[in-house]
């Protein structure tokens, strides 16, 4: 271990000297920064849509399994008897938290939308919802459904299930393709790196010809390319990763209420995951050089 | 030290070298000469493993070449110092570092750093230490291009063509220093189809002349 990470050191401090021999220009050196800063400032944003998705996953089922509706239909004479019935039935019940008839207000409210603000409910033959807030334990939901259907044969428990694992299911979804992207956001880091470093010694062949000649190993040779640009993916990757964080920052706060796309974002210690960019970028940088510098040696025997 | 047997070689469907026989002894001094195009340049590669022949056997101290590694090939190079006739410099270094480069490649370090200093006013080339190779004449080229052979102390130094490019007084002043590398115990080999310069070379040192001709290496026979 220790080995390795005397290894490591080394290859970071580097040889100046050794460092000098491959020249320092070219626009493969501007292409392979910029290509990991842009590749770094995407993958922020794929980790923050994750992370966002993976937060928005477990709030929709979080609140929608902590909550359910009872909706009682019966004549108009008989409504306020079997709400009581619905009342009492869930006051004996295990895992209510709280249970409580909306009102005339609230259940206008709702409608709102659809029947505008005069809607007469007295004269309609609306149902009238119970709200269930369950603690942690929950609510045997078949259980509830039969003592229902026999205290108040109007009432029709819906626990959000029907639509709520669908919802679920989408925001996991989008979650694996955030992680999807990153994948993606790395491998097409890896390709244009590749490309970018076999430009580069396809085009210092002299470089190469000339470093065989006084006895350089293909090792030393490579060793002098990987160095560099995995150096330069590292930097790049600082830059992307340090202008997606701060891209990030400043999206429009997420509010209790918060929406899919206000709600894009790191939260807390999430912020720590972008740190992980960068070294990653320059690992892939490593091992994308390090196979492009032996494939052109190997070819350039 | 360095041998062929029954060496051929070839660009594509023609053959350049056929059959050639070939020892460099230590402490040899030999002149491979010959019309251009006739394989000089081929010879001296072969002879520093940058071409595998396409028959017979060519040992680099005592190991056969084709089964050389690149690794094998590397640790050969810092035994043989070669001269190129385009002296092949890396450009974006100065010419005491290309000189030093050679150490560089290695990981090694001149003992003391007078001894690079050493070096390039032994090949006169003190004040140009700072210059970029673009910037040198010819002649400071061939000069630079020795320095770096020679800078890791090889058992062998192979030059091609290193007076090409320089007119008579450089010429001489280039033999001279490898006229003096061989008092040192080096073997040399410089091709050349400069008879005047081997004609010099006569009341320097003891030297054997080759000559490529029809595919093949002939001894010029007497010592020159």
């Amino acid at each position: 271990m220790n080995a390795r990470l005397s290894k490591l050191l080394h290859f970071v401090a580097g040889d100046a000297q050794a460092d000098r021999v491959v020249p320092p220009t070219g626009y493969t050196a501007r292409l392979t920064v910029f290509a990991a800063a842009s590749m770094a400032f995407l993958a922020v944003f794929a980790l923050a849509l994750s992370l966002a998705t993976g937060r928005l996953a477990d709030r929709w089922g979080e609140a929608l399994a902590k909550s359910s509706t009872i909706r009682i239909s019966a004549p108009a004479d008989q409504m306020d008897a079997q709400v009581l019935a619905v009342t009492e039935v869930l006051a004996t019940t295990p895992g209510v938290k709280e249970a409580r008839p909306l009102s005339q207000d609230e259940q206008r409210a709702l409608l709102e939308p659809w029947f505008g603000p005069d809607l007469p409910l007295d004269q309609l033959p609306i149902p009238r919802l119970v709200e269930v807030i369950e603690d942690e334990e929950g609510i045997d939901a078949e259980g509830l459904k039969a003592r229902l259907a026999g205290e108040a044969p109007g009432a029709v428990l819906d626990d959000h299930a029907r639509w709520r694992e669908p919802l679920v299911r989408a925001a996991n979804r989008l979650r694996q393709l955030g992680f999807v992207a990153i994948v993606l956001i790395a491998a097409l880091a890896a390709v244009v790196i590749t490309l970018a470093a076999s430009a580069a010694l396809s085009a210092n062949e002299q470089v190469i010809r000339v470093l065989r000649l006084v006895g350089a190993r293909d090792n030393y040779i490579a060793r002098a390319f990987v160095r560099r640009y995995t150096l330069r993916a590292l930097s790049g990757a600082i830059v992307g990763t340090l202008l997606g964080s701060l891209a990030v920052f400043l999206l429009p706060p997420a509010g209790d209420q918060a929406s899919f796309l206000t709600g894009l974002g790191f939260k807390g210690w999430q912020w720590l995951w972008p740190l992980a960019i960068p070294p990653l970028a320059a690992l892939v940088a490593f091992l994308a050089t390090g196979q492009a510098a032996k494939t052109v040696l190997q070819e350039k025997r | 030290m360095i041998e062929l047997e029954q060496v051929s070689y070839g660009y594509g469907a023609g053959t350049l070298l056929s059959e050639i026989s070939l020892k460099l002894a230590p402490g040899s001094f030999h002149f491979l000469t010959g019309p251009s195009g006739a394989g000089k340049t081929t010879l001296m590669k072969l002879c520093y493993g940058e071409l595998i022949a396409s028959k017979g056997r060519v040992t680099l101290f005592e190991r056969d070449a084709r089964q050389l590694t690149r690794d094998d090939v590397a640790q050969v190079r810092r035994r043989i110092g070669v001269v190129h006739q385009d002296c092949q410099f890396l450009d974006h270094l100065d010419v005491a570092e290309n000189v030093a480069l050679p150490l560089t490649v290695s990981g090694r370090s001149l003992s003391d750093e007078s001894e690079l200093e050493d070096l390039l006013a032994w090949v006169g080339l003190s004040r140009q230490r700072a210059a970029k190779p673009p910037e040198l004449s010819g002649g400071e080229r061939q000069r630079a291009a020795l320095a770096r052979a020679v800078i890791m102390s090889p058992d062998v130094i192979l030059a091609d063509e290193p007076t090409g490019n320089v007119d008579w007084d450089m010429s001489l002043r280039l033999l001279k220093l490898l006229v003096e590398l061989n008092r040192m115990g080096k073997t040399i080999l410089i091709a050349t189809h400069d008879m005047n310069l081997i004609r010099s070379a006569k009341a320097q040192v003891q030297a054997r002349v080759l000559r490529i001709a029809n595919k093949t290496v002939q001894h010029a026979g007497a010592d020159l």
